[in-house]
């Protein structure tokens, strides 16, 4: 049983990530953007909301509270997403460009800037790379919340996670409320679904782009911060999103563009990241931790053969929308 | 008259017209002006950092051509750019997205370096380095053909396809290196260095590949423009139902595109550990697959132009690596400023399809569009 539980709380801390990616890139998807940019937007949050809380620390000469350097990097890696995703709009939503191409785009230059600010920084470093001070990162530790980890079984299994956690949880069933039940909501998923018909009805199609699309890139964000305030525990890693991007976006097609189904998929995909240490198969180790490549293969064939109706993408997802040209 | 009057009103300040054609100079003069843009940007990020950004600039220059160790040295990083921008360049010419040419480039490695491995006391010089070749590019062939197989099958999305396939053919190289082919001299987890006869000779001071890239442009460049597969490739790239209504069997050109294009990504793995590091190991790629990507599309697919292009990003990457030492500017300002340029040359092709036309401009005028 208690291996059980280790296995599920490491599966639930790796798939964090991946549920942060997925929901920003689902917001992004159904206003028929398709952002290939996780990626980028992931290291650009990762090291934003990392070097912000360092920088400041730095400069001021100060240790951190643990709440402020939350809040701080929750803020630098929502812009820092965001700011990636308005570049990726402004080419797209304005410029009208092809969007495989400009979300490759966008994840070249998002891993440059992560791994070039990272190395930078760490230089200019008293310690020689970039981290935070143990005050700040016990804003990343996990909860002990009185009376509800305590109890047993259920307790470690769910209340007993960083904050970090909570937020995405949140954020799933915020994001499945927006899409379902508002109006707002219902507008997106019309741009999405046919921009003609959206425009047609009086809703600003650009507009609506433009903000699911940064928005979502800003949720994208703080899915990275994750990795380098949590899985790296504050210090920065090289190329330490290492395709959690990627896997974000082939979840959004398992998750059947649903906020609802990203939370299991991130959690099986999580699961998978950390199998090799719970699950010993006999395959060696250095294959064994491709395991979530190529279980996100597998997702990719199978949801390819069998194609349901109702599990489709959104009709204009991928396609520009120009009024002029209808 | 009374019309212009309310039109004024209605008209949004800025409104875009399609161009029904826009001369040949004019187009690279825009793309001209973007490149020239972009590199004002990245030279806005070495102020930033606190460096004269023409200083900078003058270095890189000078690290890529100055005296004749530096040219060879871009040179060397120009050859696996352009072979790979190749590869993926054919199969975008499908919209078939290979962003998988890494681990194609990789498989290829693993495939050449068994035979220089183990082979290379049974063979005689050139039929070994013929071998490798050969069973590089069927490596990285097979390595293209899975995802396009699926694809052309049951649609399986090929750009998370071949980009996952990339973290297995790592994998398969770390497992490599730690066991099966680790270096018994050895106690970190390596794989010797090549004998010297599974080494490609030299050919005025760099090594043969940049004779074999330079011959596969050409024919590639022929296989496209002039071949009636690569006839039906573009086609197929056009628009996939056409290819259809045309008979093309749109399944079969995807996967035979494939497999001539993960055959040469294959085919620059064998290049770089039989050329350039005599070993294999996880950077034998290196990123090429993915700068390749920027190559091709900044070069509109065109393999003659992606010569200047993967020489141009040569310099860059080259220059790069001399900054980090004369500035302290860390190398991998190369992919920063690879983004950048990316993001101006796609934005310039909406200058060349479109025009702006602004409110106070004559009414008349508009009507082409």
């Amino acid at each position: 049983m208690d291996t059980f539980i280790n296995f599920f709380n490491a599966a639930v801390l790796a798939g964090t990530p991946l549920l942060f990616g997925t929901l920003g890139e689902i917001l992004t998807e159904k206003s028929g953007n398709l952002n290939l940019g996780v990626e980028g937007m992931m290291f650009m949050g990762a090291l934003s909301g990392l070097a912000a809380v360092f920088l400041l620390e730095v400069g001021l000469g100060v240790e951190m509270s643990g709440i402020m350097a939350v809040l701080l990097a929750i803020i630098f890696a929502f812009l820092a997403g965001a700011f990636g995703a308005f570049l990726y709009s402004v080419l797209v939503v304005s410029l009208r460009t092809q969007q495989n191409v400009t979300g490759l785009a966008l994840t070249i230059f998002g891993i440059g800037f992560g791994n070039f600010f990272g190395e930078f920084f760490g230089r200019n470093s008293p310690v020689g790379f970039v981290t935070i001070s143990l005050s700040a990162r016990q804003g990343f530790a996990n909860l002990n919340i009185p009376l509800l980890s305590d109890i047993p079984i259920l307790g470690p299994m769910l209340f007993n996670y960083n904050i970090l956690v909570y937020l995405a949880v949140a954020l799933a069933v915020g994001l499945a409320f927006f899409l379902n039940r508002t109006r707002w909501g219902l507008n997106l998923r019309a741009v999405g679904e046919s921009p003609a018909t959206a425009d047609a009805a009086s809703i600003n199609v650009t507009r609506y782009k433009y903000l699911a699309t940064c928005i979502g890139g800003g949720i994208c964000g703080l899915g990275g911060m994750y990795i380098s305030m949590v899985t790296t525990s504050g210090v920065w890693v090289h190329n330490s999103v290492q395709g959690f991007g990627w896997i974000a976006v082939a979840l959004v097609i398992f998750a059947t563009w649903s906020p609802s189904r990203a939370f299991i998929g991130a959690l099986v995909f999580g699961g998978f990241t950390v199998m090799r240490f719970y699950l010993p198969l006999g395959i060696p180790m250095q294959i064994y931790d491709k395991f979530p490549y190529l279980a996100t293969i597998l997702v990719l064939i199978v949801t390819s053969i069998r194609q349901i109706k109702e599990h489709s993408p959104p009709a204009h997802v991928g396609v520009n929308y120009f009024r002029e040209e209808r | 008259m009374s019309q212009t009057a309310v039109h004024e009103h209605k008209t949004p300040f800025v409104r875009i017209a399609r161009r029904n054609t826009i001369p040949h100079t004019q187009a690279w003069l825009i793309r001209a002006a973007g490149l020239l843009s972009s590199l004002c940007v990245g030279g806005l990020l070495f102020l930033a950092l606190g460096h004269n950004p023409l200083a900078v600039y003058a270095d890189m220059l000078d690290s890529a051509f100055g005296g004749r160790i530096g040219f060879n040295e871009t040179v060397r990083i120009a050859i696996p750019l352009l072979g790979a921008a190749l590869a993926v360049g054919m199969a975008f010419k499908m919209r078939f997205w290979n962003i998988g040419a890494e681990g194609q480039i990789l498989m290829g490695g693993i495939f050449a370096t068994y035979f220089a491995l183990f082979q290379h006391q049974n063979l005689p010089r050139p039929v070994l380095l013929i071998t490798m070749g050969l069973a590089a590019a069927v490596g990285g062939a097979l390595w293209g053909l899975i995802p396009a197989f699926f694809r052309a099958k049951w649609g399986t999305n090929e750009t998370l396809f071949t980009l996952m396939l990339n973290y297995v053919a790592f994998g398969i190289i770390t497992y490599l290196q730690a066991d099966r082919w680790s270096s018994p001299q050895n106690d970190f987890p390596i794989i010797d260095m090549f004998d010297l006869s599974a080494r490609l000779p030299r050919l005025f001071g760099i090594h043969i590949g940049w004779v074999m890239v330079l011959i596969l442009t050409l024919l590639v460049h022929l296989y496209i423009s002039r071949s009636k597969q690569g006839y039906q490739l573009s086609v197929v790239g056009q628009s996939e139902n056409t290819a259809r209504y045309a008979g093309i069997n749109v399944g079969r050109v995807i996967m035979r595109t494939m497999l001539i294009s993960g055959g040469i990504a294959g085919f620059v793995g064998f290049m770089q550990v039989s050329g350039a590091d005599f070993t294999l190991n996880e950077t034998t790629a290196g990123g090429v697959g993915f700068t390749a990507i920027t190559v091709a599309w900044l070069a509109h697919l065109n393999p003659i132009i992606m010569i200047l292009v993967a020489f141009f990003i040569a310099i860059l990457e080259r220059g790069s690596i001399r900054i980090q030492s004369t500035f302290m500017i860390p190398a991998t300002i190369a992919t920063v400023l690879i983004g950048i340029i990316l993001f101006f040359m796609l934005a310039c092709e909406f200058f060349i399809n479109y025009r702006l036309i602004f409110r106070n401009k004559n009414i008349s005028d508009v009507k082409g569009g």
